[in-house]
């Protein structure tokens, strides 16, 4: 017998963890002598009540998708991969590479083409840790912080002696060409009328949205993803069930790295349009908490990464207005990984206590 | 390269190593008793915040490394209360605490000092000055070892000959102590432990405060030593994770992690003085000094030098029998 019914655990426990998450960064605001209310305001009316604050919301909720269900996939082969940062970041440099390799003819061609070249690269980078997780036994949270770095390392390396343009002083690569722009929400038909031309949404919101769908589709409609489930909830009994742990954790990482990679798709070809030092500026780790407050379901992922993206334009409305630094967003992040993540069980018991009661009194 | 270079190239590489060194064992101590902590970075951050903050209200390096120790312990409380009374994920646990120290430092500087998330730079007490040992002067005349003595081992903080100190100790208290070894037993098999009676929770919330002490220190280090005293935003810039990386290196043992975490100082000091380094026809470009310490922890990880095995219990919560 469930302790609690489906909707609690799906629903209530994350917004009560988000709530208490809440509560506390708002006892941060006031206890720096700031107004939480003034300070919720400023987000919400930068944000929801806006157009452009709209734009950038989805801008930020495209990453977070595809970090966000990167982090899901992995965690329903019980693995933590905390190496989206890295993965996003050389998934950039994938994206870069193509971009710059010919002059594409229509964006939908080069699109095509980025979207292999982030994957494959964001893969690798997945892959290498996975190899070692599955075959020497190192542990994939380390080996995948490990590759963070080296991520960052490679990049910089690469863009300060490598892609830089001669004559160029900026750590980064040649612009793009005309032919690999996407079409942003303003192209769009109906859309153009409510966003104007600097918003930064564009094409491959939808991308992530697609994501979503066929990420839900492999993990509880395919015979793989039920692999991957079996696997992450009982290695044993997986193995005994005939399932190979090396193929699991390797295509569940490969594809976890493939997500994380096309992130850049966004940030690289949709926004920046050529490649820069810090492009994926922590998303990768947001990912983190996108998927403990979705719990691990593609839909979850969707909305958490929405709020997400509400939390981070407002955070930028906010450094804009009032004299709150936009950390604030890093300490409400934490605080939803502590709750969502780590103190699950401090919210959980007295739930199931209470259901427990009404079950009782119920009879 | 002459032999002055190299006195400061090995100067360089003990002040580098020494916030490695202390958030190392810092780490040595919790994993040991089967709590992975990936937020010594975090904690190590707080701390230098604390450190800087209250030195320069208080005018006091001492208060400022007290200050250090107690928000250290503070956040080491919060992962203890996460990953033992909640039987939480220690690794997500880490992450958080990690942002939190990253959100709050800039938050709480900025409200305090208005200087976008630094400290004032602190003078004369606030921070904590380079020790002349006894005899510095008059030995450096000796061939060799006079100016090795002079100006790498004389010439340090005090947090930095505390560091160093801690070693044996720490030693000491693992392999020596009863503590110690109900400490690694607690870390390989806490049923075993908990069979002979001594808790299993307050043996891992021991280890989780010795923790917090330690990257206290590392932290107060980094923030008040002279000369350069002061707070700056993001100030431990992934020093916890070479530190965890050091840890792994030193396959969880305390003499190993002084060897690890003086190896990757020297590897920061040599990048930092000899940007794009050749050797022979081969130009090591600044970035392959900079990933070393990362590349050699995957090497050593994935078992091709040695394997390093953590300890067993790592990371599992434990669940007492009912």
């Amino acid at each position: 017998m469930q302790k609690i019914p489906r909707w609690a655990d799906l629903a209530l426990i994350p917004l009560l963890n988000l709530l208490i998450a809440f509560v506390i960064s708002g006892i941060v605001i006031y206890a720096i002598g700031e107004d939480p209310w003034m300070a919720l305001r400023t987000m919400v009316e930068g944000t929801i009540l806006r157009a452009d604050g709209w734009g950038y919301m989805l801008y930020f909720a495209t990453n977070f998708m595809f970090t966000g269900l990167a982090v899901a996939v992995a965690f329903h082969a019980s693995q933590f991969n905390i190496g989206g940062e890295g993965q996003a970041t050389i998934g950039g440099l994938g994206v870069a590479l193509v971009c710059l390799a010919l002059p594409w003819p229509h964006w939908t061609v080069a699109l095509l083409a980025a979207t292999l070249g982030a994957a494959l690269f964001g893969a690798v980078w997945a892959a290498v840790p996975a190899v070692l997780q599955a075959k020497r036994g190192s542990h994939i949270v380390i080996t995948t912080i490990m590759f963070n770095f080296l991520a960052a390392s490679l990049l910089n390396y690469l863009l300060s002696n490598v892609m830089r343009p001669v004559g160029s002083m900026d750590p980064s690569s040649a612009h793009f060409l005309e032919g690999t722009q996407l079409p942003t929400f303003h192209d769009m038909p109906i859309l153009s009328g409510i966003f104007d031309k600097n918003t930064p949404a564009n094409v491959t919101f939808f991308m992530a949205l697609i994501a979503c769908v066929l990420v839900w589709a492999l993990i509880w409609k395919t015979r793989l993803g039920y692999m991957i489930r079996a696997f992450g909830k009982s290695e044993a009994a997986a193995k005994f069930a005939g399932i190979s742990p090396f193929k699991i954790i390797m295509i569940s990482m490969i594809i976890s790295g493939a997500l994380s990679g096309m992130m850049a798709l966004n940030t690289v070809m949709g926004y920046s349009e050529r490649l820069i030092l810090n492009s994926v500026e922590g998303a990768g780790f947001i990912g983190i908490a996108v998927a403990l407050m979705g719990r691990s379901h593609p839909f979850g992922v969707f909305l958490a990464s929405l709020l997400f993206g509400f939390l981070y334009q407002g955070g930028a409305e906010l450094a804009l207005w009032t004299t709150i630094p936009r950390e604030l967003i890093t300490v409400i992040q934490a605080l939803v990984i502590l709750f969502t993540g780590a103190l699950d069980n401090m919210v959980r018991a007295p739930v199931e206590r209470l259901f427990l009661m009404l079950r009782k009194g119920g009879r | 390269m002459d032999y002055e270079t190299l006195l400061q190239l090995l100067a360089s590489m003990i002040r580098l190593g020494v916030p490695l060194l202390l958030a190392c064992l810092a780490g040595l101590f919790s994993e040991r008793s089967g709590i992975f902590d990936i937020g010594l970075e975090g904690k190590m951050l707080v701390g230098a915040f604390m450190a800087g903050a209250f030195a320069f209200y208080s005018g006091s390096a001492w208060v400022g490394l007290a200050a250090s120790i107690g928000i250290s312990v503070l956040f080491g409380l919060i992962h203890g209360v996460a990953s033992i009374t909640f039987r939480g994920n220690q690794l997500i646990s880490g992450v958080a605490i990690n942002f939190l120290a990253s959100g709050l430092t800039v938050l709480v500087g900025q409200s305090w000092f208005g200087l976008g998330g630094r400290t004032p730079a602190l003078e004369n007490t606030a921070r904590f000055d380079q020790i002349t040992l006894p005899f510095a002067q008059s030995l450096s005349g000796v061939p060799v070892l006079g100016p090795f003595y002079a100006q790498v081992i004389s010439g340090q903080t005090i947090l930095a000959y505390a560091a160093f100190a801690a070693v044996p100790i720490s030693w000491w208290v693992l392999y020596r102590s009863r503590f110690g070894l109900r400490l690694r037993a607690v870390g390989e098999n806490p049923a075993a432990v908990d069979t002979a009676g001594i808790s299993v929770v307050r043996l891992r919330f021991s280890a989780v405060i010795i923790t917090g002490v330690l990257c206290g220190i590392a932290g107060a280090y980094l923030a008040t030593s002279a000369p350069s005293a002061g707070f700056g935003k993001e100030m431990t810039a992934g020093k916890g994770f070479i530190a965890l990386a050091a840890l792994i290196f030193a396959k969880w043992r305390p003499w190993h992690a002084l060897g690890a975490t003086m190896l990757f100082g020297l590897l920061e000091a040599i990048s930092i003085r000899f940007p794009d380094l050749s050797i022979g026809p081969l130009t090591l470009p600044v970035q392959v000094m900079q990933a070393a310490p990362y590349i050699l922890t995957v090497v050593i990880l994935a078992g091709f030098v040695g394997r390093a095995i953590p300890p067993r219990a790592g990371g599992e919560p434990y669940v007492k029998e009912r």
